[in-house]
């Protein structure tokens, strides 16, 4: 029985106050076919041994991501974490990674934002990064109401290479509307929309690599852009890429967003992963979240403060920059400590055997009839048109322990035209003979 | 010439109907160091009582009002490099924006100097 502490009268009297006559009114932006109208359907309750038993029994139908061959990306990535890495994240220094409400005395977590932000305005080549966002998909929403803020223009599009789930974010955040133009499914790498941008453009968004593991022509696009006053939004899911390809401040980005779940982080079903964000100084104000700045003390020492909170909820409220008042700590963390044990040398060696992996599956899946590299340019990821509709075949050789990629209709549902193509990645984890198991099933599967 | 006061610590002063617009000297006082000035954008209207402007000091971000209605015409860029301007010479040197002001009837709403300074004792 829930125990609630407030009475008739208090309810009555605060729902007057709310505007509202029923706490059902309360829920009226949540869509009726999202509510949910009686109790759920679960069984009654069971001994703890018998659930155990139950939920072991439902686990063991897991096939995990290191249980056989695996080429699932598509936004998240299986790499090698360090042992290293979780040992040092567990360390007693770390368990409060969380960001600190009484930050100056938290110096030891505040120099780890101030590494993990100086990591990660190297990586993108940027003036400056935040101390992280919840992941790549909330960050790219963010950047698009920022850019909003600094253009005072409403006008944005979406690439077809952006990756469907951080559109769907973007839609979430904002309101559908003809200012918001999602452009449709580029699934061969197509340019889609140096066209579009006019003077009523607040901001172009577009992924590289894209969705489809294509990279994208920046270069062109930013410069079209910059000349109407619209900014450029680069969109990075594989962080790793970053080792190996152009930064995006050289491509001309003005607000770069990332997943950096790739470096010291695993897939963890999907989250807790850690959004990167960076831009150029001249737009610091108008950047949510923490920032952790470098400064001296009254003795003139080193220190770290949190800085710009005056952009924030907690002190400005309703006009802040964005509800946003954490970071993914233990995640930047992570990616922080892991980012350290690489170095560049060791991230450019770990970019170039993602690459290098990749090109030999891309190799052994141009000899299999029935699949069709869509990819011109790649760098640890690519789209294969399959003779057969994608979801059956990944189905059949899940079959086989081979998780196989992610079909692209499962993200982008009632398409045809999409429903053969299917995402492959390949990572260092990627050995020649999952790629030789890969092809070999793929030869059966599609004869 | 003559200088008008909102209840939130604005000034309007005016040549015509050209007004230029700051924080008062007793606002800038209040707010203590002012690290950043967010202006409007030449050509914006607003309405009276409307957000034109941010200031912010090293305690807060404040919104700054548009005393009465109109278009901006001028916003004082020597604040984007030197926002202290605003402390040392709140109603000088250290104003935020002018504009053309579309209903001077509005100016009857506000205060006076002397009917400012005894509001603020």
């Amino acid at each position: 029985m829930r125990y609630l502490p407030h009475s008739e009268a208090e309810r009555a009297e605060m729902l007057h106050v709310a505007g509202a006559n029923s706490i059902d009114d309360l829920f009226a932006v949540v869509p009726q076919k999202a509510r949910l109208d009686g109790p759920l359907d679960l069984p009654d309750h069971q001994p703890e041994y018998q659930v155990e038993n139950h939920l072991r029994t439902l686990g063991g139908k897991n096939l995990a991501a290191g249980d056989g061959p695996f080429f699932v990306g598509a936004g998240a990535y299986r790499h090698h974490v360090p042992a290293s890495v979780d040992h040092l994240i567990q360390r007693s220094e770390w368990l409060t990674a969380y960001t600190p409400y009484q930050p100056e005395i938290s110096q030891g977590t505040l120099q780890m934002l101030f590494e993990f932000q100086t990591q990660v305005a190297n990586l993108t080549g940027m003036d400056v990064a935040n101390a992280s966002m919840y992941d790549g998909s909330t960050a790219t929403a963010e950047a698009v109401l920022m850019a909003r803020r600094l253009t005072r223009r409403n006008k944005i599009f979406l690439s077809g290479g952006l990756h469907p789930q951080y559109r769907d974010v973007v839609r979430t955040y904002v309101d559908e509307d003809d200012d918001l133009v999602c452009l449709d499914a580029s699934p061969e790498g197509q340019g889609d929309i140096i066209d579009h941008i006019d003077e009523t453009t607040a901001a172009v968004v577009v992924q590289t690599p894209d969705f489809y593991g294509h990279l994208r022509d920046i270069k062109s696009l930013a410069e079209a852009a910059h000349e109407k006053g619209a900014l450029v939004i680069i969109v990075v899911t594989e962080i790793i890429s970053l080792g190996l390809l152009e930064a995006p401040a050289a491509l001309g980005a003005d607000i770069v967003v990332a997943e950096g779940q790739s470096i010291g982080n695993a897939l963890n079903f999907g989250g807790p992963y850690v959004g990167l964000m960076a831009t150029r100084q001249k737009f610091i104000r108008q950047m949510p979240g923490r920032l952790c700045g470098e400064t001296v003390d009254a003795e003139g020492k080193r220190g770290f403060v949190l800085t710009l909170s005056t952009r924030e909820q907690h002190i400005r409220r309703e006009k802040a920059t964005s509800n946003i008042c954490t970071n993914s700590g233990l995640c930047a963390l992570a990616f922080s400590i892991h980012m350290s044990l690489l170095g560049e040398a060791g991230l450019t060696r770990l970019a170039r055997l993602n690459h290098s992996r990749a090109c030999a599956l891309a190799d052994a899946l141009a000899a299999v009839p029935g699949v069709e590299l869509l990819n011109k340019t790649f760098f640890n990821e690519m789209t294969v048109r399959l003779s057969k509709p994608a979801v059956e075949v990944v189905e059949v050789l899940a079959g086989q322990n081979i998780l196989a990629g992610v079909p692209v209709s499962r993200l982008e549902p009632g398409k045809p035209e999409l429903a053969n193509l299917l995402v492959i990645a390949a990572t260092e984890l990627t050995s020649d003979d999952d790629i030789a198991a890969l092809v070999s099933a793929l030869r059966e599967a599609l004869s | 010439m003559t200088t008008k006061y909102s209840e939130d610590h604005e000034y309007i002063r005016l040549e015509g109907t050209d007004g230029t617009v700051g924080i008062s000297n007793f606002a800038q006082g209040q707010l203590g160091d002012i690290v950043f000035v967010e202006l409007p954008a030449v050509g914006t209207t607003f309405k009276k009582g409307d957000e034109a402007a941010v200031v912010e000091s090293v305690k807060a971000a404040s919104e700054i009002y548009t005393p009465v209605s109109g278009t901006i015409t001028a916003v004082n860029d020597a604040l984007d490099g030197e926002p202290a301007l605003v402390n040392a010479d709140a109603e000088g040197a250290g104003w935020l924006f002018k504009l053309s002001v579309s209903d001077p009837s509005e100016l009857d709403g506000l205060m006076d100097e002397k009917t400012y300074a005894s509001h603020n004792e």
